[in-house]
């Protein structure tokens, strides 16, 4: 195949690139333009997503790009999520007197690095684009330099990001090393029947590196602090897409490197969501501060996802596609509220904060509940309905004992996300509240309003793309 | 025309106009808020209407589904509606007592109007959706959701204790139903579909049965609630509001004894008759123990609560002996404490409004200032005793009868709560009511006002007409009520 016969594979990423540079360049030459910078960026990745939608099936670059039904659900809607998250994020950072044009273009950065996860077919293109986005994501995290807590999560999301992608060279390595191969499919030939205590090996640190993306127990330490300290703008960003790239790559790799070790990977999945579910639930329980809080709601949630991609049949693929898309939302628009609220400029944060919001911000608040209840899983908001499909894909593949563990653990979980609301509905009011900024409460109204009626009238569509993508990945 | 959806949604109308009441304009403002109050009362009395001509209109010769709307949803889950004799009473029970809810609320809730009122239209669209869903996933999205506004209604509205009750009714319940979620998951894996009628046609094999029929059983003894899960209830009733001890004693609560007609007995009779030994044992305790904690209660809301878990102890014994009596008992049984149950938490906030305590030993001698307060009391405290002539009488008789077809010693052990409910009953109307006033504060107490008569009325009614006029009832649900036991009886052979 030839340079451009593969390049026409590769156009969402070509146009990511492309703009993230031009607008770098743009941006040194008018530093304070940071709206028009953004805007440039939102435009590129709405062509990014229309490029994703139509491009053609196929394989490239000797196999390590891979485009298929798989590939186009994941860019579609990590895209999407990106250019959500750049008008929350600069009407947020202008509010508060930074100006930094680079904040668009390192989403650009992050949205290229996500695209190439879920397009990734060997283990060197899944490497850099892992890198790329989690580069592009420790400087966002500490986008507020003088802001120490920020500034701290960024850090600490830099050295626990960088032991992680040490614990996924070393299992990359290892993996070649037994299969003399790094294209999945070659693996996949080397590691059918199981049997091969190396690759094996090597599986599993590969699976711990991506547990930590992924932000799986017990690789989760990272994520509280860093939800606690990045600017919310930025949390509402990297709590919901990067999780979403980070599960389609894993799907990618146990699916089409490692079909024949199903067995093997199937515990190490089981193990990782009932710890994240339990994590998640209880360490929930304590926490006063809602970014920390959400950041053990989001533990758990995705021990419910990985629960779906554990039972390793298509039926599990879509339910956890199905799951991570309504959780992205939900998640973005929780964090487009928070980032809405404010009491004399000073952010909104714990729980206490929230006393009587219904008083104060009677939409906000109610949109807030609904995206509580939805990450409870309570019908009929969205989450209930990724939890039917992801129980149910357990179910069905005989995974009766976890999945029981998993819905009693949001029986627990169900404490905080009611502490919330019962602050919320019940308490007296802590205050007045600023007006809330027109984009977040637009993103807050838009999510909400998906997260319960429009949902039900998206099910049909979520369900079928979800299918087809699913089956894409070649499991059963 | 989709009637049932028609009934279902109708509620929701109303939600929607005083949620852009409450968007819109400030929320004490006297005309918002008396506008809010008017728009609840219509919708709900709109929502009656429909249920009396669904009702009306009802075929009580056909067993089956009628009405029966189906569209496709999402993987293979469809829209599925419809009601068959054993339901289509329980959407006119809602439909009847919401109404009277809105109006009882009318003075006594002075906070957050708007709140309410959507909170209990909302609770009208779910309870009424529980009880025409034809189609698993959408029973419990109903079902689930009907937590929610519940927990508000509690937790704002409620008594000193509020927040620990509306937490705890939250987290009880919900851990019953995840578990029915499981089985309803595994069911649709196994039976490739989420049709209720489906489903009844479908035999899982009894190993399966037995699992799906603990996990059900799990959400619905909660909601009953049987002992010994029942401790959540009398904290949610005291700490309620009374127009929301109203709809969870009159409502909530039956839809555990519709769950279990509609699930356990037709889908799992295998495990059904397995455990029925089990439900005998748990209904006679329930009977007799919580009797006797009633007996011992010194708030009257609390002795009502524990008499409906007693009540409701008969019920399950009744829908498990698995005969026609006992089904056709259980069915009025549930549709009499919904009427009486509701009358009697009313009767308690006629004095609450007034005295604002329930402590029995406040009251006494209040026969000497409200004597048609003690008429009205008087009349709903027999019906819970059973006197013949009140609807109780019917339910109770059948209820027996059918449990004693079955198991002797079970009918005639529950037989005692029968006479217990009397002891406690009579104990607390001769506190409350009788004998001469001896607390100063309560001499200048009022007799019932226009409103509260017209509360009751409807209520009065009911209670004396199902009770000479059962078969009002019994024709609509006989057919439904003979298929129902005829398939059970020839699955176990019983």
């Amino acid at each position: 195949m030839t340079i451009s016969a593969n390049l026409a594979f590769a156009l969402p990423e070509l146009i990511l690139a492309g703009s993230a540079l031009l607008l770098l360049v743009a941006g040194a030459f008018a530093p304070t333009q940071l709206r028009l910078v953004g805007a440039g960026a939102v435009v590129a990745l709405v062509a990014a997503a229309i490029a994703a939608a139509v491009q053609p099936y196929g394989r490239a670059f000797s196999g390590s790009l891979v485009s298929d039904a798989g590939t186009v659900f994941g860019e579609v809607a990590i895209y999407v999520a990106s250019a959500v998250a750049i008008p929350l994020g600069i009407a947020w950072f202008e509010r508060r007197g930074v100006r930094n044009f680079e904040f668009p273009v390192l989403i650009l950065l992050a949205a290229l690095g996500m695209g190439m996860m879920v397009a990734a077919g060997d283990l060197i293109a899944l490497y850099i684009g892992i890198e790329l986005q989690s580069l592009a994501l420790y400087v966002l995290a500490a986008m507020q330099r003088d802001n120490a807590k920020a500034s701290e999560a960024g850090l600490k999301y830099f050295v626990l990001g960088a032991l992680s992608s040490g614990l996924l060279l070393y299992g990359a390595s290892l993996i070649y090393g037994f299969a003399g191969s790094t294209v999945f499919s070659q693996i996949a030939i080397a590691a059918a029947g199981g049997a091969n205590t190396g690759l094996l090996f090597g599986l599993v640190f590969l699976i711990c590196g991506i547990a930590f993306k992924v932000s799986a127990a017990p690789f989760h330490m990272w994520t509280p602090d860093v939800y606690e300290g990045a600017p919310t703008p930025v949390v509402a960003f990297f709590a919901a897409a990067p999780k979403l790239a980070a599960m389609v790559l894993f799907t990618r790799v146990l699916a089409n490197a490692f079909p024949g070790a199903a067995h093997q990977w199937q515990q190490v999945l089981v193990a990782l969501a009932l710890i994240s579910v339990a994590v998640g639930a209880f360490a929930g329980l304590v926490q006063k501060n809602l970014k920390r809080l959400w950041a053990y709601s989001s533990i758990a949630n995705i021990g419910y996802a990985l629960l779906g991609l554990a039972s390793g049949t298509a039926e599990g693929v879509q339910a956890m596609l199905v799951f991570m898309v309504l959780y992205m939302i939900d998640v973005t628009g929780f964090f487009a509220c928070l980032a809405a609220l404010s009491r004399k400029g000073r952010p909104m944060e714990t729980i206490d904060d929230m006393a009587g919001l219904m008083k104060e911000q009677p939409g906000i608040a109610l949109a807030m509940t609904a995206f509580s209840l939805s990450a409870l899983g309570l019908p009929p908001f969205s989450g209930f309905f990724g939890k039917v499909y992801v129980f149910k894909a357990a179910l069905n593949a005989g995974l009766w004992g976890p999945a029981v563990i998993g819905l009693v653990g949001s029986v627990v979980a169900a404490f905080y996300y009611l502490k919330l609301i019962k602050a919320m509905w019940f308490d007296g009011s802590a205050g007045t509240t600023d007006k809330p900024p027109f984009e977040a409460r637009a993103i807050a109204v838009a999510t909400a309003l998906f997260a319960f009626p429009v949902v039900i009238l998206a099910l049909k569509g979520l369900d079928a793309a979800a299918a087809t993508a699913a089956r894409a990945f070649g499991l059963a | 025309m989709p009637l049932l959806s028609l009934i279902t949604f109708a509620p929701l109308v109303g939600v929607a106009t005083i949620l852009g009441l409450r968007l819109t304009a400030r929320a004490d403002d006297a005309k918002n808020i008396n506008a809010t109050k008017w728009i609840a009362l219509v919708t709900t009395l709109a929502t009656l209407a429909l249920s009396v001509l669904l009702v009306a209109r009802y075929n009580p010769n056909d067993w089956g589904f009628q009405f029966v709307e189906e569209t496709p949803w999402f993987a293979g889950i469809a829209y599925r509606m419809g009601v068959d004799g054993i339901s289509v009473l329980f959407v006119l029970l809602t439909a009847f007592l919401m109404p009277l809810c809105i109006a009882a609320s009318w003075k006594t809730i002075e906070t957050r109007i708007h709140e309410y009122m959507i909170a209990f239209l909302l609770l009208e669209t779910l309870v009424i959706g529980v009880f025409c869903a034809l189609d698993l996933v959408v029973f419990y999205v109903f079902f689930e959701f009907g937590l929610v506004p519940m927990f508000l209604i509690i937790g704002i509205w409620g008594g000193q204790r509020r927040i620990y009750a509306a937490f705890k009714f939250f987290l009880y319940t919900l851990l019953g139903s995840v578990l029915m979620l499981a089985a309803i998951l595994f069911m649709i894996g196994t039976a490739h579909t989420s049709s209720i009628p489906e489903l009844m046609n479908y035999h899982f094999s009894p190993a399966v049965q037995t699992w799906l029929w603990l996990a059900f059983f799990a959400s619905f003894a909660v909601k009953m609630p049987m002992w010994p899960v029942h401790t959540w209830l009398p904290d949610a009733h005291v700490e309620a509001p009374t127009a929301g001890s109203v709809i969870l004693a009159g409502i909530l609560l039956k839809m555990g004894g519709y769950g279990l007609l509609r699930f356990s007995l037709p889908m799992f009779p295998d495990a059904s008759h397995l455990f029925t030994p089990l439900i005998f044992a748990m209904s006679v305790i329930a009977v007799i123990y919580t009797s006797l904690v009633a007996f011992r209660q010194t708030d009257v809301k609390k002795l009502i609560a524990y008499s409906s878990v007693a009540h409701m102890g008969l019920v399950t014994m009744a829908i498990f002996s698995g005969n026609a009596q006992g089904v056709q008992g259980a069915i009025y049984q549930m549709l009499s404490h919904g009427v009486i149950s509701g009358a009697l938490f009313l009767c308690v906030g006629v004095i609450y409004d007034r005295m604002h305590t329930r402590e029995i030993d406040f009251y006494g001698g209040l026969v000497n200032r409200m004597p048609w307060y003690a008429a009205v009391f008087m009349l709903f405290s027999m019906g819970n005793v059973g006197l013949p002539g009140t609807s109780g009488f019917v339910g109770e008789i059948l209820s027996v009868v059918g449990a004693y077809k079955a198991s002797t010693w079970t009918a005639i052990l529950a037989t005692t709560g029968v006479i217990l409910s009397a002891v406690y009953m009579l104990t607390l109307y001769r506190r409350v009511v009788m004998g001469t006033i001896t607390n100063p504060k309560l001499e200048a107490i009022t007799d019932l006002e226009n409103r509260e008569i017209a509360i009751f009325t409807p209520l009065i009614v009911a209670t004396l007409y199902l009770g000479v006029q059962p078969n009002a009832v019994f024709n609509l649900t006989a057919a439904s009520v003979d298929h129902l036991v005829r398939v059970y009886q020839a699955t176990t052979g019983g």
